[in-house]
């Protein structure tokens, strides 16, 4: 589904992704990992199309189709959804409306007739339920007043809502208490099918006790520098990043 | 970055969408503003002596006036001797049916989104119409008849109701009050004229649509609302004009009275034409609007939406004269290109447990220049007054402006006024987590703005929330980033 090559990115003339290759197949639920500052939401930020990133080289396709040239806008119409690692407020803005229309520029997109209120509303009503959002918090500003918690259980409602193809999720389990925790995997164990893929981006292998990975990467310094399966999180939580920082060195020196 | 730049240029470039003129007989005064002029305006529409008189007065006050100097803007150069002061369409002066009314002007106003026709109309919404310096037809006049409501041009408020008319006009709006209703008093062509009468709750929204077609006139309308005791109304004026190079003046006074317990709620949205992205043409809008509680527990609210015209220099204003009355102003005012708004309001407390609330949303995109003026005034015998202001701006772009000027004055040591104020700018991280769920960034700013102004916006009678949404979000097209 998703093909990255050897993609490399700035940020301010800093060079932060430095040659990323990973490959996920529908289906698949690929976590990554790393150290502070080593590019994680960076990559995410590059799949999404934010601006402020300047790809420098390296391919990125979905479903075959170039990924990179398309507007931030028609990357999330073609089914990437991005929850994010820090949500924006928007105040005033319901939340409802907000994604009644976030909904209806995917649907004109691809072709489909708005969605009928009643339609909607009974959408809303059911994804709610299975990822455990709380009503009211649907009917407020988005993100306005928010605590940190409710903020990324909203990132998890919209990608219920939006259903999309590939879903990258940065630290969504940060700031979650450990029932909202539960919760949010559940949630995320409910939407994932053979049709669509996950990336996970979390420091801790708890997230991972609930949300079981096919694949593990460890992101150091702008690169994949280790892949291994759901136990390669056990053992960076045993050991910690510095024998991968080793081994990288080592690589470079090579 | 970049790219939001080019998007916000864009967005604030856009078009307008009413700026074209239709092509009709016209019978239009030649240029120029003297007592000649004033007698023909006058003799045009048979007025009684009276009103000539007085119109006369303003003639001279106009003569000797001086133009304000305290606005946040270099005052343009009008040419007051180089407009004609009166168009109307030849045929008839007023309609006595919609069959009579010419087609093109149906169709012009169809066009504008205003139907003429009853069966075609809003239900809920009479409207008067005004098409440059006449008023061409008034829908529902008969309906609202039945429960002694009287809502009709200016005109014929002059023949039908001249005791009503003599008694309020002027009477919060002195001809005396600034050089631009000085000017209105000499030239008035018309306007609307409502008196809702004791107990009644009127049931539908009363309205006027403004409409400026002919090249180098202006519109000097006058507006008067009384509510008797107890009643209440709600009214809305929309106006808009034709794209032109040359300025054209608009230079109307409202004047709202309400009695014991009554209520008067006033809604503008404000769409003449703004001028093309360099500055060039478009509405000098200078008017005077001023209500007045006149008695106990009465209420007046002010709610604009401020999108068009070069330049916006007005301030609804209150007079909080009636104990316990209250006094709103919401405000959303949006400028781009070279646009100037000046605007906000006064609430004079001078009964006791007056209350005051105003809400001033600004926005600034492109080169927009955008004040907030206010004057928050509190007399010896306002026991217990309150105010509270809350003054917001938004900007749009770097090289925008927002200002804000509230002057308090207060002579009651019991008052309490409160003033909060907030400056933001459309984040580049908001428009990227809208981009990012599939919304492309133009919706994307609407959206923002539109929930920016969602407390003044929601003041609007229900019919019209929605178009002065739309009507943000396409002012926006084209400036964004
Ligand atoms: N807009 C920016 N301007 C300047 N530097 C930036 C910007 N965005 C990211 N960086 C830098 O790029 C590097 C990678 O940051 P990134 O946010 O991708 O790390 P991360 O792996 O997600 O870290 P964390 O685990 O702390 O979330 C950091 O050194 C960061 O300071
Ligand atoms: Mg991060």
């Amino acid at each position: 589904m998703l093909i990255i090559k050897n993609l490399k990115a700035s940020v301010e003339g800093k060079e932060i992704l430095k040659g990323v290759n990973l490959e996920i197949k529908a289906g698949e639920v690929h976590a990554i990992m790393g150290p502070n500052g080593s590019g994680k939401s960076t990559l995410a930020a590059v799949l999404a199309g934010n601006q402020n990133y300047e790809v420098l080289a390296g391919e990125v396709t979905l479903d075959g189709n170039n990924l990179l040239e398309k507007t931030p806008e028609d990357r999330a119409r073609e089914g990437v959804f991005l929850a994010f690692q820090y949500p924006v407020e928007i105040p005033g803005v319901s939340n409802i409306n907000f994604l009644r229309t976030a909904m209806n520029e995917i649907r004109t997109y691809r072709n489909l007739p708005p969605m009928e209120s009643k339609e909607f509303l009974k959408l809303v009503k059911e994804k709610q339920k299975l990822v455990e959002f709380d009503a009211a918090l649907t009917n407020r500003s988005l993100n306005e007043g928010f605590s940190g918690g409710e903020k990324k259980r909203n990132e998890i409602f919209q990608l219920a809502m939006l259903d999309p193809k590939l879903a990258i999720l940065d630290e969504t389990d940060s700031g979650l208490d450990i029932d909202a925790l539960r919760i949010v995997s559940n949630g995320v164990n409910k939407l994932r099918t053979e049709k669509n893929a996950f990336i996970i981006i979390t420091h801790y292998q708890r997230l991972l006790d609930y949300i079981v990975p096919d694949f593990v990467h460890v992101l150091y310094n702008g690169q994949i520098v280790k892949t291994g399966g759901k136990e390669l999180a056990l053992e960076l939580e045993e050991k910690g990043y510095d024998w991968l920082k080793e081994a990288s060195k080592e690589t470079e020196l090579v | 970055m970049n790219n939001n730049n080019e998007i916000l240029e864009r967005l604030t470039t856009e078009v307008y969408e009413y700026g074209f003129v239709t092509d009709i007989e016209m019978d239009i005064a030649p240029n120029g503003l003297n007592e000649e002029t004033v007698r023909f305006i006058s003799a045009k529409k048979n007025e009684p002596g009276w009103l000539l008189e007085w119109r006369l007065k303003g003639l001279r006050q106009f003569q000797q006036g001086e133009m304000p100097n305290w606005q946040n803007f270099e005052m343009p150069a009008i040419d007051f001797q180089g407009i004609s002061y009166y168009a109307a369409p030849s045929k008839k002066a007023k309609y006595n049916s919609l069959d009579e009314v010419d087609p093109e002007l149906l169709a012009t106003f169809e066009k504008l989104g205003i139907p003429l026709n009853e069966q075609k109309a809003l239900s809920g919404v009479a409207v008067d119409v005004v098409f440059d310096s006449v008023s061409v037809a008034t829908t529902f006049r008969e309906k609202l008849q039945e429960l002694g409501i009287i809502f009709c041009s200016f005109s014929d408020a002059v023949k039908e109701h001249p005791d009503l008319v003599k008694k309020y006009l002027g009477s919060v709006v002195p001809y005396t009050d600034n050089v631009f209703a000085s000017l209105n008093a000499a030239v008035v062509s018309d306007g609307s004229f409502a008196y809702i009468p004791k107990g009644v709750r009127c049931p539908m929204e009363l309205s006027t649509y403004f409409r400026i077609n002919a090249k180098n006139t202006g519109q000097f309308e006058r507006t008067l609302i009384i509510a008797d005791e107890g009643s209440y109304v709600s009214y809305l004026e929309g106006c808009t004009a034709p794209m032109r190079d040359e300025n054209q003046l608009h230079a109307a006074v409202v004047e709202l009275i309400a009695l014991d317990n009554a209520e008067i709620k006033y809604s503008t949205v404000q769409n003449w034409y703004p001028g093309d992205k360099d500055g060039k043409g478009g509405i000098f809008n200078f008017v005077t609007k001023r209500g007045i509680c006149k008695g106990v527990n009465s209420k007046i609210s002010w709610t604009q939406v401020e999108t068009g015209s070069a330049i916006t220099w007005k301030y609804p204003s209150v007079i909080l004269r009636g104990d316990n009355s209250t006094g709103e102003f919401y405000s959303v005012a949006l400028t781009k290109n070279k646009q100037i708004a000046d605007t906000g309001t006064k609430m004079f407390h001078i009964g006791k447990n007056t209350r005051s609330r105003i809400i001033s949303k600004g926005i600034s995109a492109g080169q927009g220049n955008n004040s907030y003026r206010g004057l928050v005034q509190v007399g010896i015998g306002a026991e217990n007054a309150r105010n509270f202001t809350q003054c917001d701006s938004l900007l749009i772009g770097d090289e925008c402006g927002a200002h804000t000027f509230p002057y308090i004055e207060s002579k009651n040591s019991s008052a309490i006024v409160e003033h909060e104020a907030t400056t933001s700018k459309i984040g580049e991280d908001q428009i990227f987590y809208l981009n990012q769920r599939g919304i492309a960034t133009e919706k994307a700013v609407a959206l923002i703005v539109n929930g920016y102004a969602k407390e003044v916006l929601n003041q609007l009678p229900m019919e019209f929330a929605v178009e002065a949404q739309k009507l943000l979000a396409i002012s926006l097209e084209g400036s964004v980033g």
